[in-house]
């Protein structure tokens, strides 16, 4: 045997998943409270009690981890055109795994500076104008950013023109100069950008939320969770050297605060009378609903969903509805029992949530008429031909319901504009691995995918 | 800061226009003469207009309508230039930009009116549009 420990420090909880690399087999999962405040050895000392009472003692030749905990990585970005420069540093950080904060587009006011200083970022990134475009901007944002304590590193992504003089006006921080993320128009080059950023967080990041005593115990690599995920669900897509990939797939992680969505698909235009708008998504993209989630976001998916619907989902009445959402944000550790309202509730939730983040996710597709006849004009990725949809959350994962709520990622015939999957298997992720795969997939790809395929356990065939 | 070499000019063919041909024509001769060409290919809205020449700092806006309805389309473009900050920016137009058979000398004043800085009739050379482009961008003879 051959065992290798892969740890994610959760934001709640410690999890521990112990991985034989010879058998390519699960030797067991754990959990318990991170303990972030006090010593994170703390909690992790503890999962690895409750694990070894499964997996009885086991000499790991090797221990990498993620992590989420302390808030996670949070950055804010300044680009120009929201829907340009703006989105691409958006993109780039989500990617990245980072939690983002703030968004801002044109030059920054006294109030947005005020706001940032608030939100006391982990990383900057500041970004704006193609190279050889607009400087202002970005000179402007450097400047008005200069203002704020020099306590958080600065990435420089944006026209390479003003890169250095961006950096002489932040004199004091810390200067990170990278490739423009949008080079071009309608061009995006965010991979420098996120590689930078995982870079910072290894080194400056892990420091600053106490997780340094946990970084001894570790072999190597560290990132930040959904990029752990994000590697984990790219490896199944494409597969690697020695063992073929499932193809392109959307992912979906309901949570208790938000929603997190991944599509590994190329997502352009299928139609030739299909002329494509905006700017070009990444083929592995990552999406956060910071407003959809099962307890402290529950409100929002009421907001978003509406309601009646909710109402028809769960069975319940409206005014149940409003009780009992109230009731678990209130108390966000609150579990359903079986056939109780709560389970009912939950169902409706976790099909909303799923719906509403994919649906924001997904691209669109409008159809006009040109002279030249019916023409249709697609925003952001088509994934209708995505056959593969992977699921996971406790609101799926403890349910007999689950291929039900995952149906709702699918595309909706009442609502075609939307260009969710039309025909997907249903893959559930019952046991929580998909960050530790991730990591695992650094250093052995052919076991994190040949274990991901066995362990995602089919769930059925929705249209 | 380092001056960039080229002009940069933004292209596209305006509204829920398809002709594709004449646009990539012009972004092969426009690139030739030695501009930087930031190429948005058909059925462009105003605000895609403004939103790249804002990002590339565009030095013209060079749009196309080969289906008639450019007039429709074009107006407005300059109050949004201007609100969007790009006052003054150089708007040229061409193609077959109004209905039917009208005579050019009636209808190049209104496309002034406006706010573009040129218009051009049906049948136009892209090298009549470089030259007003050099002209109306100050460029001395020679390169872009």
């Amino acid at each position: 045997m051959r065992a290798v420990l892969l740890i994610d420090f959760g934001s709640t909880y410690t999890k521990l998943t112990a991985v034989d690399v010879e058998a390519e087999i699960l030797l067991g999962t754990a959990a318990a409270y991170t303990t972030v405040e006090t010593d994170i050895g703390d909690g992790l000392t503890e999962a690895r009690r409750l694990l070894e009472a499964q997996t009885g003692p086991v000499d790991y030749e090797a221990c990498y981890a993620c992590s989420s905990a302390a808030g996670g990585l949070r950055m804010v970005t300044s680009g120009l055109v929201p829907e340009l420069t703006g989105e691409a540093a958006k993109l780039a950080s989500l990617g990245a795994g980072a939690k983002v904060a703030g968004v801002y587009a044109f030059q920054l006011t006294e109030d947005d500076i005020e706001d940032i200083r608030a939100m006391r970022p982990d990383i900057f990134l500041l970004v704006g104008g193609t190279d050889g475009g607009n400087t202002e901007c970005i000179l402007h944002n450097a400047a008005m950013l200069a203002k704020l304590p020099p306590d958080f590193p600065v990435i420089v992504a944006g026209n390479r023109t003003a890169a250095r003089q961006c950096q002489r006006l932040l004199e004091g921080f810390e200067v990170h100069i990278c490739p423009n993320v949008m080079p071009k128009f309608g061009v995006l080059n965010i991979e420098p950008t996120q590689s930078k950023i995982r870079e910072i967080f290894l080194r400056r990041i892990i420091q600053a939320k106490g997780l340094s005593r946990a970084a001894e115990l570790l072999s190597d690599i560290m990132m930040p969770t959904p990029s752990a995920v994000l590697l984990a669900m790219e490896l199944l897509a494409k597969g690697c050297e020695g063992e073929s990939g499932i193809g392109e797939l959307l992912a979906v992680d309901v949570g208790g605060a938000t929603t997190d969505v991944y599509s590994i698909a190329d997502g352009m235009p299928q139609q030739i009378n299909t002329v494509y708008k905006g700017l070009p998504e990444p083929y592995a993209k990552r999406t956060v609903e910071g407003d959809i989630g099962m307890r402290y976001s529950a409100q929002g998916i009421v907001d978003a969903a509406g309601l009646p619907r909710l109402s028809a989902l769960s069975g319940l009445s409206e005014e149940r509805l409003i009780a009992l959402t109230a009731e678990i944000r209130a108390h966000p550790d609150m579990v359903p029992e079986e056939g109780g309202e709560l389970e009912q509730l939950d169902f409706a939730l976790a099909s909303c949530a799923i719906e509403e983040a994919v649906r924001r996710h997904a691209g669109t597709i409008t159809e006009t008429y040109t002279m030249m006849g019916q023409t249709f004009i697609q925003e952001g990725k088509n994934l209708t031909n995505v056959g593969q949809v992977v699921v996971t959350g406790g609101s799926l994962i403890h349910t007999r319901r689950t291929g039900e709520i995952a149906a709702h990622a699918m595309y909706d015939p009442a609502a075609p504009a939307s260009l969710r999957p039309k025909a997907a298997e249903i893959r559930v992720d019952r046991r929580y691995i998909l960050s530790a795969m991730g990591l695992l997939s650094a250093h052995y790809p052919q076991t994190a995918l040949r274990i991901m395929k066995k362990e995602l356990a089919y769930h059925g065939y929705s249209e | 800061m380092e001056q960039r070499e080229k002009k940069v000019i933004v292209i596209g063919v305006i509204g829920a226009d398809v002709h594709a041909v004449g646009n990539k024509i012009l972004y092969h001769a426009f690139t030739e003469a030695g501009f930087e060409v930031v190429n948005l290919g058909v059925m462009v809205s105003q605000e895609e207009y403004i939103a790249a020449a804002i990002e590339s700092d565009a030095d013209a806006i060079v749009v196309s309508s080969l289906y008639g309805q450019g007039e429709l389309d074009c107006r407005g473009l300059r109050e949004k230039c201007d609100e969007a900050g790009l006052k003054g920016i150089p708007l040229l137009v061409g193609g077959n930009i109004v209905i039917g058979k009208q005579r050019f000398e009636d209808v190049e004043p209104r496309f002034k009116a406006m706010g573009f800085d040129r218009a051009f009739p049906p049948g136009t050379t892209p090298e009549t549009t470089i030259e007003a482009l050099r002209e109306l961008l100050h460029m001395d003879g020679g390169d872009a």
